[in-house]
């Protein structure tokens, strides 16, 4: 944290100045380590048995906050007798498919009380297959499951199939053993973490969680995700001050861009693109989302999408036309950004636009990338600088391999220079789901324009180009409300900047005929009498306010600080708050008090918005046959949850399993050494020649790559270099790239600090500088001692400090819900001295492809 | 020592081109005769700067003394008549004055910085009272210089009205050069012991004396090698008794500055200081001895010329390499610590 | 010659600016204490000194000494953040060299492990032999002196002292003598160099403590930029009140390494205006242990050098008059 996100960890320094203490779980030493109270090496790839080690340790000494436990979780709740865990079927659940590698989730869900199973629950359970190729996995988590009817539970947890039994059995063998031999963790060091987080849990005390992309770019990275919040459950930690799971996002407004996405599977709001097979009509859609019959908020999903659809088409969306569904484009299958590399290797891609996206360096399988891009129509780079995804055609690495030729490469580039975030005002949307305000600074130098000009004034040309036209397939386009009033800026007139205020209220939404701003969501009505762009959005424009530009300072205001910018949804600073309360709507301690039930007041309140109904009191039960938000019980904090429980056992809307088990990552020099299923089953794979993988046991020679590698963030550069490589004062700092090894593993191949060392996989080969040094160790694991090597992933041919491309090393396999690439973990060969150059590279591979005996195109492993 | 220092040491990278004060760390040349002292650095960088000066700073040093030496000797020689001895003192002295003029401002870069000095006085600069000093000299030695040179002239050119005046000036800006000539010679030595460069500063108490030493040899060696014989009796002497002062307070020094003086018998500067002893020792009783025979003389004016020019590059270098080596900073300090405790005010 | 001097002008603690002949209406000291215990080594004070003073930045080299590549204070460098990585105290066994460890790589036992605890070891999973491990950050700048060297020795008066009380170089005034580059004793100032036309080459430079920002009330870049507040901006006086209770908290949390530099008006050079929190010795940070103002011995030099004159000239005179030949 203290590498990617300085300003952010003062509030670290801060709390371990008033006595928090700080842990660190890092396969390297890194400036954090050197601020923590403890830190602790651990094996890239093996987090799932690090924290499935602590479930153990917390239920098998029922460390459990238990009132918690009991009311807020799904512990209690029973599952179908038909569930086999990994134990019995040796790491796979049941449900498995071998031909397509993935489950059918029947067997997951809740017990009925009556035989049959309803609509909402058998409605997730048919094709994880078309889930995993659309990343459907994110939608639905995000869509929490959905429930109907109520599931059999057992509060007394005695139930050997409740989720509690289950969960206890599934981590029993996950003992401190298993994790010093998975880990590389000593057993002390273990139960140290353990305890310190069990101890400084429940009633009186909360322990906060933090995780950035150390534990997303796996090809289980969501199930990582998912073991931290099973603690946090099972501890109480999370809807309460002090606790819960903090994602820290990445570039500037990332959580913007998740929003109001730039996802092939998600329109604003986490509402799902609709499928081309499964959503033929605005009904399908909607009820895909709502789940007729099922619990929760998402059952007002119909106002959330006519709002948008009319936001997008405006008066041309109308009831009788189903508010122009049919003109939203539908998705058909895996149209990730991998998938589309390799469908412009394998030609079947045109054009490409790169908005502030530099994958010729920051994405994995550079080479991929490049001879991907080499093989376009044309492509748009709009960026600060002359980054490498624009003059791959010149400098790549293909180039002196003689896999691009420059005269004969047929891409044609645009570069279009950028405005930067200062020079263009906007919101930015940062990790707390919080929106800022920034005013623009300066205006931007030369031809540079903001994205916001480039796509509207794109836009218009486009429309107008086609204004004539009679063609049906144009009217989507021309139907656009796309009217946004322009102001000053660096453009004139016809070319003026538009008003990023106007977008932002449409984003909020209003009332159609008054122009009125909506206040809240609650406010969206599905017969187009209202339009708003993102629902989730709504109340940043509240009162014809720009709420996000309030700059109330926190010395003037309470700890929660509600009046500095604005925090979806409904300004709520912290989601699932309700849980900050007892069952009976009390501060579980006053320590700890959030929100409470004013009995008096026969309402909520607190410190923050509430996250519940605000009147809704605590002994309020649902009707037998309640749907939608009146089915959320009194005593329910999440409510976004079919059945208002935190999720221990999730039966739903995972591709990989209901829980967390370790799988060794796709690259391992190590057998899984908990299940004979080595990685996970279920992973997106993209088997082709050009995306060898290193073979792993129990494949044969594996020992041709020794060594695990992860790649990470320097607090010098920024991801892909575009905004720190080509800026002398912070080029100057990081000025070459480095590879960090042990001064044992240094010894080991006779590297030198300083020195050049050459590093293998089966995609290609770089060179990097030797920074020997003890903040890497080796680690003893499953009996063998193993050596990690660190890369940073920021440099590429270009700017004013060059070097080689740690994703040139990287392959692609993906997590399957998310379609993530495993980018923080693989094994290499470390060679000491500079790589060969031209062609030669090619066969240094070709030689390690020969060694390592050719697993490509031989189909899955195990 | 803590093992991790070698390791810290070893890692440390060449010099840093493009950049100042970033040369190669560390122990350089030869190994020492003592054990390697025990400390800690950071990388085995320097800790102070080496000062950004280059060889026109020892000639300057050189120069200077020769030129304060050469003062003394010519106004001796004028009060005792010996003008063959005053003519080689008083233009020996111009020349090595102008050597010295022209190393400080190609050390500064242009004429004018040089100016820019006389712009303030400033007693806690030894550069600027060096300056002054240098302001307060130059002048009488020039009019001394230019008044020799009117004797060249012929008697009518003489007789008109400014040269005359400086023919009649002769002796009086020849004394007043003597007596500013010695502060010009001594100055230098404050000028480099204070810094915080280790072998300069530790040397403070002995250098000027060594640097006078140096000068008055330098000048008389001068003398040997340009005047005839029968005049340079007196500069004989002088040759002894000054050989004599620097090779003792030299030694003196050496046994004062503890640490600190091991640069002076390291590598290049090593062979200097050698070399500068040898020749100004040899050069001394060459005077003595042999100073009656032209031949010999001229040797051993040589040699006193020499040996000075290699005790001003030597103790220079000494200085610099102490800057480059952290140990130098360090370890002394350290020892006082333990010795003394930190250095505290005390009124 | 010390007459010549006043009461504590060459060291010994001293309101500087008073010094300087500033009035009673000047500012308060104005100074640094960098608490190096919360510094992250992010860095931000390097490049917001550089981007507010424009200082160049044109040194693309990797010198694979830790993260540290900035290498030192110097005319280019006016805050540096040296990073240094090292066993906390004694270490059990020699780690040997980097490319020359031992080859059983478990017997080196060198694990890092986190500041203040013990490191998961590779011996044999629970032996808990493995050594303490630091990385210990901390950001150095100039210490701006109550006697600084560099400003005794500047012989044209490019260096001056400010009314806050702190040392700035006048580049229009250098005249890149170099004097003040040898004479300051932690090795802060030096002569920009850099391609011909570029600015200020052959130019003394280094922290003006941001003369410009304080002049308009301003807190310094550097410190600003600091997201942990390693870097304090304050009143000299206050500063040091904060240090000595920022000691105490530490010792009592049992982190007994920590200690302050610099902070003492009675030390070698009267007291630092920017002084530190360190966890372990200066030199391990490339700081001198007990540095000491080379002027406080400059009546001394003096002295000695007026004897020598005198002996130079005596000595000549006596030279002259002996017996003719
Ligand atoms: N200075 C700077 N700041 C940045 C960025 C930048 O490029 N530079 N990028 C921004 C962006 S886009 C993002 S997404 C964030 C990312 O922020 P972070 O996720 O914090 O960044 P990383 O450095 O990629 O990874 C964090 C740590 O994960 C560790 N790690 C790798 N594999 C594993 C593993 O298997 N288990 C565990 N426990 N740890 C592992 C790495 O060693 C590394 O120290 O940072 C943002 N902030
Ligand atoms: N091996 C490995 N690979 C990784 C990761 C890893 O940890 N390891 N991390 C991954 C992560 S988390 C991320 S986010 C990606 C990042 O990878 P990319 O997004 O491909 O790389 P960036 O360098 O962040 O690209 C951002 C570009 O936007 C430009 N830019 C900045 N501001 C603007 C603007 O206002 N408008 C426009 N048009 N352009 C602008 C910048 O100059 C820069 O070139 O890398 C991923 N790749
Ligand atoms: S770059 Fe911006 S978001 Fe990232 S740590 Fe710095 S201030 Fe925060
Ligand atoms: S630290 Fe050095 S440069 Fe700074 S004021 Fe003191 S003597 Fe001068
Ligand atoms: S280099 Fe400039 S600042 Fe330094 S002493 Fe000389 S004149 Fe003064
Ligand atoms: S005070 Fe100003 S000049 Fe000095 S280091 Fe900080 S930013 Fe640079
Ligand atoms: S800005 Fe602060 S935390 Fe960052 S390196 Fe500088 S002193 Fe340390
Ligand atoms: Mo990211």
């Amino acid at each position: 944290m203290a590498e990617a996100h300085p300003v952010g960890f003062q509030w670290v320094m801060e709390a371990k100045a008033r006595g928090a203490k700080v842990i660190h779980v890092d396969p390297r030493f890194t400036r954090t380590s050197a601020l923590a109270d403890t830190y602790v090496p651990i094996r890239a790839g093996s987090d799932i048995a690090f924290l499935g080690g602590i479930v153990n340790h917390v239920l098998s000494n029922e460390l459990d906050f238990r009132d918690y436990v009991v009311a807020y979780t799904n512990a209690a709740t029973i599952v179908s007798g038909d569930f086999r865990d990994t134990d019995d079927l040796d790491g796979l659940f049941s449900g498995f498919d071998p031909e397509t590698r993935t489950y059918d989730p029947s067997s997951w869900q809740y017990a009925e009380e009556q035989e049959e199973r309803s609509a909402a629950q058998a409605d997730d359970s048919g094709d994880t297959e078309t889930q995993r190729e659309t990343a459907a996995g994110l939608q639905s988590e995000s869509h929490g499951m959905q429930v109907q009817g109520n599931p059999p539970r057992d509060p007394s947890l005695q139930h050997p199939n409740c989720v509690y039994q289950i969960l206890k059995r599934h981590y029993a063998r996950y003992t401190p053993e298993m994790v010093a031999r998975t880990c590389g963790v000593s057993e002390e060091q273990f139960l140290e973490v353990a305890q310190a987080w069990a101890e400084n849990s429940r009633r009186d005390r909360t322990t906060a969680l933090v995780y950035s992309v150390g534990w997303t770019q796996h090809s289980v990275g969501v199930q990582y995700i998912r073991t931290g919040a099973i603690l946090q459950l099972l501890l109480g930690n999370m809807g309460r001050p002090g606790g819960g799971i903090m994602a820290l996002r990445g570039h500037a407004s990332i959580q913007g861009s998740t929003d109001i996405p730039t996802l092939f599977n998600l329109l604003p709001g986490y509402l799902p693109m609709p499928n081309a097979e499964e959503h033929q009509s605005l009904e399908q859609w909607i009820d895909a989302v709502r789940k007729p019959g099922s619990k929760g908020f998402w059952s007002n999903a119909g106002a959330y999408g006519v709002n948008l659809l009319k936001a997008y088409w405006g008066e041309a969306a109308t009831p009788e036309n189903d508010f122009c569904f049919d003109y939203l484009p539908k998705i058909t299958g895996d149209h990730g950004t991998y998938r589309t590399v390799m469908d412009m290797i394998d030609g079947q891609v045109k054009g490409y636009f790169l908005l502030g996206q530099n994958p010729a360096v920051g994405s994995a399988h550079g080479r991929a990338q490049r001879l991907g891009m080499a093989n376009l129509d044309w492509v748009v780079v709009r960026d600060l600088f002359e980054i490498e995804s624009a003059t791959f055609w010149k400098t790549s690495p293909e180039v002196a391999t003689g896999e691009i030729v420059p005269e004969q490469c047929r891409t044609e580039v645009f570069l279009m220079p950028a405005a930067s975030h200062t020079e263009k005002e906007g919101t930015f949307t940062q990790t707390q789901r919080m929106l800022q305000w920034r005013e623009k600074a300066l205006d931007p130098k030369g031809d540079c324009r903001s994205e916001l000009w480039f796509f509207y004034h794109l836009g218009r040309m486009v429309r107008e180009r086609y204004a004539g036209s009679t063609d049906e397939r144009d009217r989507p386009l021309l139907d656009l409300a796309w009217d946004y009033p322009t102001h000053g800026g660096p453009g004139d007139g016809e070319w003026g900047e538009p008003d990023a205020e106007a977008v932002l209220k449409e984003i909020n939404g209003y009332e159609v005929a008054t122009g009125r701003p909506l206040s809240s969501f609650t406010e969206m009505r599905d017969d187009g009498s209202t339009l708003g762009g993102c629902w989730i959005y709504t109340g940043v424009f509240a009162d014809g306010v720009n709420q996000a530009a309030r700059r109330k300072p926190g010395a003037e205001q309470g700890y929660v600080a509600p009046e500095w910018g604005w925090a979806w949804p409904a300004n709520r600073r912290m989601l699932y708050n309700r849980a900050s309360a007892d069952p009976e709507g009390r501060p579980w301690s006053e320590r700890k008090a959030y929100v409470w039930w004013d009995e008096a007041a026969q309402e909520w309140t607190g410190h923050d918005v509430p996250d519940f109904e605000k009147t809704k009191p605590p002994t309020y039960l649902p009707a037998e046959d309640a749907e939608g938000v009146a089915a959320i019980a009194g005593a329910d904090p999440f409510i976004m949850q079919g059945d208002g429980k935190g999720a221990l056992f999730v039966p739903q809307g995972l591709i990989d399993g209901p829980m967390p088990t370790h799988y060794e990552p796709v690259e391992s020099p190590f057998r899984n050494p908990f299940y004979a299923q080595q990685a996970n089953p279920t992973r997106k794979d993209y088997v082709r020649e050009d995306n060898p993988m290193n073979p792993s046991p129990p494949e044969e020679h594996s020992e041709v790559f020794p060594y695990v590698f992860t790649t990470s963030r320097l607090t010098e550069h920024h991801t892909a270099g575009g905004m720190s490589r080509y800026v002398a004062r912070l080029a100057e700092l990081q000025p070459e790239m480095f590879v960090e090894v042990s001064p044992e593993l240094a010894a080991e191949r006779g590297l030198e600090n300083g020195g050049f060392a050459t590093i293998v996989t089966l995609r290609s080969a770089i060179e990097a500088r030797v920074l020997v040094t003890e903040r890497l160790s080796p680690l003893r694991v499953d009996g063998r001692v193993i050596h990690q090597v660190w890369l940073p992933y920021h440099w590429g041919e270009g700017g004013l400090v060059t070097g080689d491309s740690a994703n040139d090393l990287i392959g692609v396999s993906l997590d399957p819900n998310v379609l993530i690439q495993e980018s923080k973990v693989g094994t290499c060969d470390v060679q000491p001295g500079r790589r060969p150059t031209g062609p030669a590279l090619r066969e240094l591979v070709a030689d390690y492809l020969r060694r390592s005996q050719g697993t490509t195109g031989e189909g899955e492993r195990p | 020592m803590s093992p991790a220092e070698p390791h810290l040491e070893q890692r440390d990278t060449e010099a840093v081109p493009g950049r100042p004060g970033r040369r190669k760390g560390g122990r350089g040349g030869e190994r020492s005769m003592v054990p390697e002292a025990e400390f800690t650095s950071y990388y085995g960088r320097p800790i102070v700067k080496p000062a950004p000066w280059e060889a026109d700073i020892p000639a300057y040093l050189f120069a200077g003394g020769l030129a304060a030496g050469s003062s003394l000797i010519a106004a001796g020689a004028d009060l005792t008549g010996r003008p063959a001895l005053r003519r080689t003192g008083r233009l020996g002295a111009l020349g090595a004055l102008g050597v010295s003029m022209f190393a400080l401002v190609h050390d500064l870069g242009k004429p004018s910085r040089f100016y820019n000095m006389l712009r303030t006085a400033k007693l806690t600069s030894p550069m600027s009272v060096g300056t002054w000093i240098l302001s307060l000299y130059g002048p009488w030695a020039g009019l001394a210089a230019a008044a020799e040179g009117t004797r060249l002239l012929p008697e009518s050119a003489r007789r008109r009205a400014p040269v005359a005046l400086l023919g009649r000036l002769d002796r009086p800006t020849g004394v007043l050069a003597a007596v500013f000539a010695p502060p010009v010679a001594a100055y230098t030595a404050v000028l480099l012991s204070d810094t915080a460069t280790p072998s300069w500063h530790e040397a403070f108490r002995e250098l000027p004396f060594v640097f006078v030493g140096s000068g008055a040899a330098a000048a008389a060696g001068l003398g040997l090698l340009a005047a005839p014989v029968h005049e340079t009796g007196p500069v004989r002497r002088l040759a002894a008794g000054a050989a004599a002062l620097e090779l003792v307070m030299e030694h003196r020094m050496e046994q004062s500055m503890g640490l600190t003086a091991e640069p002076l018998h390291h590598g290049k500067v090593g062979r200097l200081m050698r070399a500068a002893k040898g020749l100004t020792a040899a050069g001394a009783v060459g005077a003595a001895l042999g100073g009656r025979h032209r031949g010999l003389a001229a040797a051993s004016g040589l040699a006193l010329l020499a040996g000075s020019a290699c005790t001003r590059f030597g103790i220079f270098e000494a200085g610099q390499a102490s800057a480059r080596d952290p140990k130098y900073t360090v370890v002394p300090q350290r020892e006082r610590l333990e010795r003394e405790g930190p250095v505290r005010y005390r009124e | 010659m010390t007459s010549l001097f006043n009461d504590n002008d060459l060291w010994g603690p001293l309101d500087p600016s008073a010094d300087a002949g500033y009035g009673e209406d000047r500012p308060a000291r104005k100074g640094f204490f960098t608490d190096t215990s919360i510094c992250i080594g992010c860095k931000a004070c390097e490049v917001a000194c550089k981007e507010w003073n424009d200082v160049p930045a044109d040194h693309f080299d990797m010198t694979a000494t830790s993260y540290d590549n900035s290498h030192s204070l110097n005319a280019n460098q006016w805050r540096h953040v040296a990073f240094v990585e090292r066993p906390a105290g004694p270490a059990p066994v020699d780690l040997g060299m980097p490319g020359v460890a031992p080859t059983d790589a478990v017997s080196a036992g060198s694990t890092a492990g986190g500041a203040g605890s013990t490191a998961g070891g590779l011996l044999d999973n629970g032996a808990d032999a493995a050594p303490d491990f630091r990385w210990l950050m901390s950001s150095d700048v100039c210490k701006h002196c109550t006697h600084a060297a560099c400003l005794d020795v500047c012989p044209t008066g490019s260096l001056f002292r400010s009314e806050f009380g702190t040392v700035v170089v006048q580049d229009d005034i250098c005249n890149g003598c170099g004097y003040c580059v040898p004479a300051c004793p932690y090795g802060v100032i030096s002569r920009r160099e850099g391609p011909d036309g570029s600015r200020n080459v052959g130019i003394a430079q280094k922290c003006t403590l941001c003369y410009d920002r304080l002049d308009a009330g301003k807190t310094p870049a550097c410190a600003q930029a600091c997201p942990t507040q390693s870097i304090q901006f304050g009143d000299v006086e206050e500063l040091r009140e904060r240090a000595d209770a920022r000691v105490a908290q530490l010792h009592e949390a049992g982190v007994m390494d920590a200690r302050l530099y610099g902070n003492d008006p009675d030390d070698g050079v009267g007291g630092a205006g920017a002084f530190f929190l360190l966890l372990d010795e200066p030199e391990v940070y490339g700081m001198p242990p007990d540095p000491v103002v080379t002027t406080k011995d400059l009546p001394q030099m003096f002295r000695r050098a007026t004897t020598a004159a005198v002996v130079m000239f005596a000595g000549a005179a006596l030279s002259f008059l002996g017996r003719r030949p």
